[in-house]
């Protein structure tokens, strides 16, 4: 086995061992810390230790029966629900317009568009901050859904423009002469056939807004503090393994979501191949 | 369409133009509300701090913002900013290239499921992960536990609440940006070049280094450039795992704001971000262009 060719340059296994180990050390270095808080945070200790000395539930407890800690995740879950589906409907109107119109103005207008999610995360923040201060949105659902949606829309925009990139055009056009409206031709023609882009870009604009920190540690406080920024502030101030808990959930969360992002493309896949 | 329709064109072009721009109208109103969205947000604040960053306190025009920016604590700002990421670039490149290469040899089927372990940390918080590396490297963490567990070490090692803490944790975030797109750049090089090296009778070695090194050069460039250029923009890792003594720009200008509700200096310090950060992907497309064509010139 280790002798045998693992390339087309006739390098061997046994050569190349040492750069099998290195990624897997480095593979390691990725995915460990993201998995290691799940058991941690099945601690029964104030201190973290790996493995645990002993088992307990207790963190879990001290988040579902705080309501500071609730009261957050419930305000991080309607802002993420609402600028999902806010960022899904913009994103997938700007990236149609985008694609059909094909004018001078389009290549400043995407570039506009991405900036979101170019430009640091700062500048956003005190954007924000700075402009809702004089619009009173600063500490409202609002505010934080308007400024997550345009964190959000870049991803939208790149999940459907893939799929609009890959969609026959000639169908639309065929629905349209043959009568259809274009409202019509867009919800029964492309919408279907573009549908796991759009999925995807939903899945991604939940993410975003769900995980996002920076932003909104500068425009919510108090009653709309959102999950993330509690955790910060906690995560800064004191060791409380309640943390951990929450942030046990949110990776599993994550991976339901990445599993969700896989399935939802495998499903396209065969969708296209029975086509 | 008849054909007396079509005979007639000539006089209804007009007509036909005004559906086209009514048409190209309507399609352009589709990105209004996402443009309305970015501009309230970004555009239309930034412009109005740049703007501000121009007047000092009494609202005469000057440049006393800027100025201060040549301040020691800003300038040394920058340059830790600047050390950092062309640090976590180096790092992210060393650890980032051996795994993309590997990715990219292996069977399709197979660099994919390893692709996972890239794209779980993509998909998981950047807090929850910042959180987890704190739980690791802290003074009585995992980390130091282990290794006086193992007789390594006698004393806890200062691994957090510093650079070095601040690194790791900016490597972790930063890894996936570089490995995914090198990823993508090596699996577009084409292994018939690698054979052809072979059947000259270049080692495994020679190949890669003369051959494979080459032809992903491109690549890790614009990898490397994404890699710095965000580094330079970040904020939640310093501010949580270098414990206060990594001065970044961004922490910089939260501070400015939220401790010191100094909007001159904050303007001023992002204006000036961003015409940095502009400037190197600049520079750096246009090597990346130059080494791309001398590359395809050879």
């Amino acid at each position: 086995m280790l002798s045998r060719a693992a390339s087309s340059t006739q390098i061997t296994h046994g050569q190349r061992l040492w750069l099998y180990g290195l990624v897997a050390l480095v593979m390691a270095f990725l995915v460990i810390p993201c998995l290691i808080i799940i058991p941690l945070s099945f601690s029964d200790s104030q201190y973290l230790e790996f493995p645990p000395r002993g088992w307990s539930l207790r963190w879990y407890e001290a988040f579902f029966t705080s309501h500071e800690w609730l009261r957050s995740a419930v305000v991080s879950l309607k802002v993420a629900c609402s600028t999902t589906i806010l960022a899904t409907v913009l994103g997938t109107l700007a990236s149609y317009g985008l694609h059909k119109r094909a004018g001078n103005l389009d290549p400043i207008v995407r570039g506009a568009l991405m900036l979101p999610m170019m430009v640091p995360l700062i500048f956003v923040a005190i954007g924000a901050f700075f402009v809702y201060s004089r619009l009173d949105l600063n500490n409202t659902l609002t505010g934080l859904v308007l400024a997550h949606t345009t964190l959000a829309i870049p991803f939208v925009i790149i999940a459907v423009s893939n799929g609009l990139a890959s969609f026959d055009a000639n169908q639309e056009r065929a629905a349209r002469s043959l009568g259809a409206s274009p409202l019509r031709a867009f919800l029964t023609v492309t919408l279907p056939q573009i549908r796991i882009s759009v999925i995807s870009g939903m899945l991604f604009a939940f993410v975003t807004s769900f995980d996002e920190v920076v932003v909104s540690l500068f425009i919510s406080s108090g009653a709309t503090s959102t999950l993330t920024k509690r955790m910060f502030a906690n995560i800064r101030d004191q060791v409380d393994p309640t943390v951990a808990a929450i942030s046990s959930m949110l990776v599993v969360l994550s991976i339901v979501v990445l599993i969700a992002a896989q399935f939802v493309r495998r499903d396209g896949v065969k969708a296209t191949d029975n086509r | 369409m008849t054909a007396a329709a079509l005979d007639t064109q000539p006089l209804n072009a007009g007509l036909l133009g005004d559906d086209e721009r009514r048409h190209r109208l309507a399609m352009f109103g589709l990105s209004v509300p996402a443009m309305l969205l970015v501009a309230l947000v970004l555009l239309v604040p930034f412009s109005w701090l740049a703007w501000l960053s121009l007047f000092d306190a009494s609202g005469a025009l000057s440049a006393e913002n800027y100025a201060r920016l040549l301040r020691p604590a800003y300038v040394n700002s920058f340059v830790s900013t600047l050390e950092v990421a062309a640090l976590v670039t180096g790092v992210c490149i060393l650890l980032g290239y051996p795994v993309a290469y590997l990715l990219s040899q292996l069977p399709k089927r197979a660099a994919q499921i390893l692709l996972v372990f890239v794209i779980l940390p993509f998909w998981t918080s950047v807090l929850v992960r910042t959180y987890a590396w704190l739980v690791l490297l802290q003074r009585e963490g995992i980390i130091n536990t282990w290794l006086k567990q193992l007789g390594l070490i006698s004393e806890s090692l200062p691994l957090v609440n510093n650079l070095t803490g601040t690194v790791i944790g900016m490597v972790h975030v930063m890894l996936p940006f570089l490995i995914l797109p090198l990823y993508a750049s090596m699996r577009a090089i084409d292994p018939v070049y690698l054979r052809a090296a072979a059947n000259c009778g270049a080692s495994p070695a020679q190949a890669f280094r003369q051959v494979f090194l080459p032809l992903s050069a491109p690549g890790l460039g614009a990898g490397a450039a994404l890699t710095f250029v965000l580094c330079l923009g970040f904020y939640l890792t310093p501010a949580l795992l270098g414990g206060g003594r990594v001065a970044m720009w961004s922490t910089q200008i939260a501070d400015a704001v939220a401790k010191f509700a100094n909007w001159g200096a904050a303007s001023a310090l992002s204006v000036a971000l961003l015409v940095v950060t502009g400037l190197i992907l600049w520079l750096m497309k246009w090597g990346v262009r130059r080494l791309g064509t001398s590359l395809g010139e050879r």
